[in-house]
């Protein structure tokens, strides 16, 4: 069984752990807001909001509801915009400036805009480092496809949220941040009561690691697989490593800055360790696909993807960084004393990884449980470049990554000691 | 007036096709189609599909009861491939079974034998083997001959235009129940239900009064769901006739990407000849039209490339020809703009051609020919112009010199990135130019309790069509536009309906609809003359629910009245016609009047290009556009703020692939880019055209819905001024101008950085 709640109601159900969520809502629960447009993430009609107990609090992530397994909604809150709706037929803050500024027309992708700016508000009222301004609510729906309006009425929209979230924002006498969301009517007010909620699904939801290996298949954030086998993936027996605690957190253990497999490019984006080391986080990490999607996708992910262009791969690569594989068993997606009490894990360089296109040095049941790479120096300079048809929300024509160390080698000369330059797009593996 | 259908769209309460609740019994439809582009089709083998989980049946095209066409101008399109495939996602064979995702399975076990034909997807090379649909067409104006005898400067080019995938967000869909003595309804996401009832009735052999067509609202059509839609329904129709069940199928993204069509590319010649003053005074221009396997909607649309060929410009001496070739890609189709954005942007690149050999800015050749009015347009009419009121008021806020100025500067200053300026004007026929086409039907029921009901044949796909009806019928009845509620598009209620297309659907459905209230309005003043004691029902009107005399508010109010005449059995309920006066075109002399009127407009395109990467930024568009009269403010800035992105994206981004094998290689969103939030203009800034003038719009709010689209046609010229700015280069006049393109023009020789 996967047990979550999903908007106001919990869940608990047999559907194959492979369903996406999507259909879930829309076929099993008749929850019809939620659109279909491609199916691959690329559009953002499907977007839901999905909450997650972090530590005392909810924090909630937007995600494609398309690419996403039922088996990742295990212990969630899923919203969905009859999440958000209230009862008596009014409308949100959000919901009342699209309607306003005429953001919407054709309506279709209309829900998926309305779910990113929720989820936008939501989050900048608990989160300090989320800008609340008009660049933080354009930010928000990066991922979502709109081909009537050319956008201008939804950032006109975008704006009235943004300086309404200022202001609510400034009050500073509640204790939990959520509050705020439902005092302002972003969200109803049954959010309150989620965090408890959750904390009780959550323990339900615990599955028991796969053993049996004959219908092994891993998925982490699924935003490749769904694209590439869907109907494989919705009915197969989805082993879920997105969630798993044990492979996500990124640590800096002094000599290394190690990071879990399952960590996905918004960890990175908010990791407070990355942020220190690449001063340009944010600007590189943006030109990697849409927020939903970063919220979803993992590093383990994309090096197994074995794309020649993989963003994240050529970032590595050019960190020089390692790579931890597992083997089975695994228990609760890290590997396991097998019988015998030995715990099979071995390490490898990321640029080994490639063998040829899409062929990996890898077994099929070996799993990629950590990414560690040599924590740079003051002398530390990193650069990213992607360049695709359009800036945003686009695989690369081509990337490169470039890290050196940099040392004085006197008064008026600098020297480079360490480089390391990678590049997508140039070959049937990204080069370094 | 925002709107109507906002607030349920935000609460995610608006019924889109694949929202209509299901019927019991519902079969699942999923199409096999074409692998190949073009061959003969030996055999079909469906053995392993029927077997498969959940299959009910498999229908080829041996099995449909009627004919097997859906050909609207030309019967050149099989619903199902019979004998011959004509292009790869032609499709061959439908799969029906208890579930979306059984009959998606089943249908990749049906395999076909195909013996494999030459492939042409080059429209010349489809005019070189004669391979036309339809015969060349001709405009003629003064002679071309002639006049470039006495010209003083000749130029003379080609340019190539890709298409554009229509990428609505809602896929192409159709749901069809059985109804009784045979008959069914058809639930079709179309511009067109009067064509979707039509091809439905052909390849069941129903009559059209056995086939209601309902439509709720589109999540986007573009065109793209004016004829287009028609297959689908065809498909699910065939099935219910069979089966005798309800039969759904709504497209994945991927199946309608590769069998539908998308805007025509062209292929153009154009030869310009200028006087010594720089007055362009003879233009020849040849257009392959890319019209794919079929004909589709493919000679209307060659024909509005001629009707624009000299965009806003009065040209005296025009000869414009046109090809409409046949190639083996999914039949091309309508696409806002119709043809039009393709012969404007040949002018365009003509003068800009012209401009550059010559040594000065192309606004110095396009200012000298603005079309005045009682200039005639090349197929006859005569210009009721405001090219250059539009001009001068956009000249006039703007200042495209300085303007132009502040990017030389800019560029003087800055090594790596370069701004781009241009002018666009745009000159738009409004009407069908198929005369006939040109009426709409209004059906307007007053209710006893005072709410009003109105059905006509726009179909609402987010242009606010439904809006603009409810307040005709709002304003006529002077009511409060919540009083008045607009239904379904649907067949049983208004017959014979044009398609939702040519910007024209609400001048001509709100005509009929003022006409069906001006009807029940005025034999409900018969009614209240004497209830108010009022002289003659000149004296009467309605306003803000309630009848006034003179101007001065009575005691009795809308419900009192309706319920009134309801009693003293007065007529409630009105149907009116509307039919476009004074329009007409001869295709013999391929002169006439075939527009009701023409909108204009002069935007400024302002672009930054950086030249290490081949990236560009739109930073504005600033446009002077002749509304008329605008009715609905907001509804109509999002026409032109949503036209100008679309035509933004046509000229950069959005690249339609096809390999030699005809096979569509941008088949999904990851491979086929259109516009996200971060690619728009900096800046959209409207001005809205002051002028007094009378027009046969409704209520004189001019339409709005393709003529902007042809703005963002300045984006490919400021980018390419951008590109000249860092080094000495003619890009080729040839669309998208992708990074990619702008790249390798920036770096000609393959060179490096410098």
């Amino acid at each position: 069984m996967i047990d979550f709640i999903l908007n106001d109601q919990d869940i608990s159900t047999d559907q194959l752990p492979g369903t996406t969520v999507l259909d879930f809502v829309r076929y099993h629960k008749d929850l019809k807001g939620t659109k279909i447009g491609c199916r691959e993430g690329d559009c953002g009609a499907c977007t839901v909001m999905v909450g997650e107990l972090v530590g005392n609090e909810v924090k909630y992530r937007t995600m494609t509801s398309c690419l996403m397994p039922l088996a990742n909604a295990a212990g969630k809150h899923i919203v969905t915009v009859e999440g958000i709706n209230p009862p008596d037929g009014s409308m949100t803050p959000v919901q009342q400036a699209m309607v306003d500024e005429s953001g919407t027309q054709c309506g279709f992708c209309t829900v998926g805009f309305v779910m990113s700016l929720t989820n936008f508000c939501v989050d900048a009222v608990s989160s300090p480092h989320v800008s609340k301004g008009i660049d933080g609510a354009i930010s928000a729906v990066d991922g979502n496809i709109c081909r009537c309006t050319g956008y201008k009425s939804i950032e006109r929209a975008g704006s009235v949220v943004s300086s309404q979230l200022s202001v609510v924002s400034s009050q500073t006498d509640v204790a939990d941040k959520l509050d705020l969301a439902i005092k302002s009517k972003v969200v109803p007010s049954y959010f309150s009561g989620i965090k408890e909620r959750l904390a009780k699904v959550s323990e339900k939801s615990n599955r028991q690691p796969t053993t049996d290996n004959r219908q092994l298949q891993f998925v982490s954030g699924g935003t490749d697989l769904y694209v590439q086998r869907p109907e494989h993936m919705a009915e197969s027996d989805a082993t879920p490593l997105l969630y798993d605690e044990h492979l996500r957190g990124i640590r800096d253990t002094e000599t290394h800055i190690e990071i879990g497999g399952s960590a996905t490019v918004t960890d990175l984006l908010v990791s407070p360790v990355m942020q220190s080391i690449f001063p340009q986080l944010y600007k590189h990490l943006k030109l990697v696909s849409s927020t939903p999607i970063r919220n979803m996708a993992t590093l383990a992910g994309n090096f197994v993807n074995a794309s020649p262009i993989g963003d994240m791969t050529v970032w590595f690569l050019a960190l020089d960084a390692e790579i931890t594989l597992s083997s089975p068993p695994y228990e609760g997606g890290v590997a396991a004393a097998s019988a015998d009490g030995v715990v099979l894990s071995r390490t490898l360089p990321l640029k080994n990884l490639y063998l040829g296109y899409k062929q990996l040095a890898k077994q099929p049941d070996e799993m990629i449980t950590a990414i560690r790479f040599k924590k740079p120096g003051d002398d530390f300079r990193f650069n990213f470049e992607k360049v695709c048809k359009r800036t945003y929300l686009d695989i690369a024509t081509v990337n490169t990554a470039m890290s050196m160390s940099v040392a004085s080698a006197s008064a008026d000369a600098l020297s480079i000691t360490d480089a390391h330059i990678s590049a997508g797009g140039v070959g049937p593996i990204p080069f370094i | 007036m925002k709107n109507i259908d906002s607030r349920s769209h935000v609460r995610g309460e608006s019924v889109y096709l694949d929202d209509i609740p299901v019927v019991q019994g519902t079969l699942y439809a999923c199409v096999f189609d074409s692998p190949v582009a073009h061959g003969k089709l030996k055999s079909i083998d469906t053995s392993a599909a029927e077997k498969s989980e959940g299959v009910f049946r498999v229908i080829t095209a041996k099995d449909i009861v009627g004919e097997n066409q859906i050909g609207g101008i030309v019967p050149d399109e099989p619903l199902l491939a019979d004998t011959e495939v004509h292009f790869q996602g032609m499709p061959i064979a439908i799969v029906l079974a208890a579930s979306e995702a059984l009959s998606h399975k089943a249908a990749k076990l049906i395999t076909a034998e195909i013996d494999e034909l030459e492939v042409v997807t080059d429209p010349r090379v489809a005019a070189a083997n004669g391979d036309l649909i339809v015969p060349p067409k001709k405009f003629v104006m003064g002679d071309t001959a002639d006049a470039f005898a006495n010209c003083e400067h000749i130029f003379e080019g080609k340019t190539e235009q890709n298409g554009q995938e229509h990428l609505y967000i809602e896929t192409q869909g159709a749901y069809a129940v059985p109804m009784e003595n045979g008959g069914m309804r058809v639930y079709s996401s179309t511009q067109g239900p009067t064509a979707v009832q039509r091809a439905v009735c052909r390849v069941t052999s129903l009559a059209m009064h056995q086939v209601e067509v309902d439509v709720q609202r589109l999540g986007g059509g573009f065109g793209g769901k004016e004829d287009q839609a028609n297959a689908w329904a065809g498909i699910v129709a065939v099935a219910t006739q069979l089966t005798k069940r309800p039969v759904k199928y709504a497209l994945h993204r991927m199946e309608d990407m590769r069998a539908t069509g998308k805007r025509h590319p062209y292929s153009s010649d154009y030869k310009i000849g200028l006087d010594k003053d720089l007055k362009i005074i003879a233009y020849e221009a040849s257009f392959f039209q890319n019209a794919g396997a079929s004909c589709d909607l493919s000679p209307p649309v060659l024909e509005r490339t001629l009707f624009h060929c000299t965009n806003s410009y009065f040209i005296p001496n025009v000869t414009a020809t046109a090809y409409c070739c046949r190639t083996n890609l999914p039949p091309n189709t309508a696409f806002r703009g119709f043809g039009g954005p393709q012969g404007m942007f040949v002018i365009e690149s003509a003068i800009t051609h012209a401009a550059e050999k010559l040594g000065v800015s192309p606004v110095e050749i396009q200012k000298r020919i603005c079309s005045k009015t009682g200039d005639e347009f090349p197929y006859g009419q005569i210009a009721d112009s405001e090219a250059v009121t539009s001009w001068t008021q956009a000249d006039k806020k703007y200042d495209f010199a300085a303007l132009q100025r502040e990017a030389d500067e800019f560029n003087a200053s800055s090594k790596h990135l370069k701004k781009g300026v241009a002018l666009m004007p745009i000159c738009f026929g409004i009407s069908f130019t198929k005369t006939p086409m040109n009426q709409a039907r209004s059906l307007v029921h007053v209710y006893t309790d005072g709410s009003v009901a109105v059905s006509t044949g726009a179909v609402e796909m987010g242009q606010g069509v439904n809006t603009k009806m409810a307040q005709v019928a709002a304003k006529m009845f002077g009511l409060d536009i919540g009083h008045v509620r607009v239904h379904t598009t649907n067949t049983l209620r208004i017959a014979n309906t044009s398609p939702t297309a040519a910007s024209a659907a609400a001048d001509l459905n709100g005509k009929a609809t003022q006409l069906a209230c001006e009807t029940i309005r005025d034999r409900l003043f018969e009614v209240a003359k004497d209830l108010v004691e009022a002289a003659s029902i000149e004296d009467l009107s309605l306003e803000s629910g309630f009848v006034y005399r003179k101007g001065e508010k009575t005691s009795l109010d809308w419900p009192t009245l309706v319920m009134e005449a309801h009693l003293q059995r007065v007529n409630l309920s009105e149907h009116s016609h509307y039919a476009t006066p004074g329009i007409g075109f001869d295709w013999t002399t391929a002169k006439g009047h075939p527009f009701a009127y023409h909108v204009y407009g002069t935007a400024i395109v302002g672009v930054t290009v950086d030249c290490l990467r081949g990236r560009y930024e739109v930073d504005y568009v600033k446009c002077c556009h002749d509304f008329g009269t605008s009715m609905n403010t907001a509804v109509d800035l999002g026409q032109i703020e949503g036209g100008i992105v679309q035509g933004l994206g046509w000229v950069t981004m959005e690249e339609v692939v096809y390999d030699e094998k005809g096979k569509l290689r941008s088949n999904a969103l990851s491979t086929y880019k259109v516009p996200d939030i971060y690619s728009v203009p900096k800046d959209i800034d409207v001005l809205a055209l002051e002028t007094d003038r009378n027009n046969l719009a409704i209520f004189n709010s001019k339409a709005v819905g393709e003529p902007p689209l042809m703005y963002g046609i300045g984006a490919y010229f400021a980018i390419r001024n951008a590109v000249k700015a860092f080094t000495d280069c003619s890009p080729a006049f040839d669309l998208p101008f992708t990074p990619e393109k702008v790249l390798t023009n920036l770096y000609p020789d393959g060179d490096t950085l410098r």
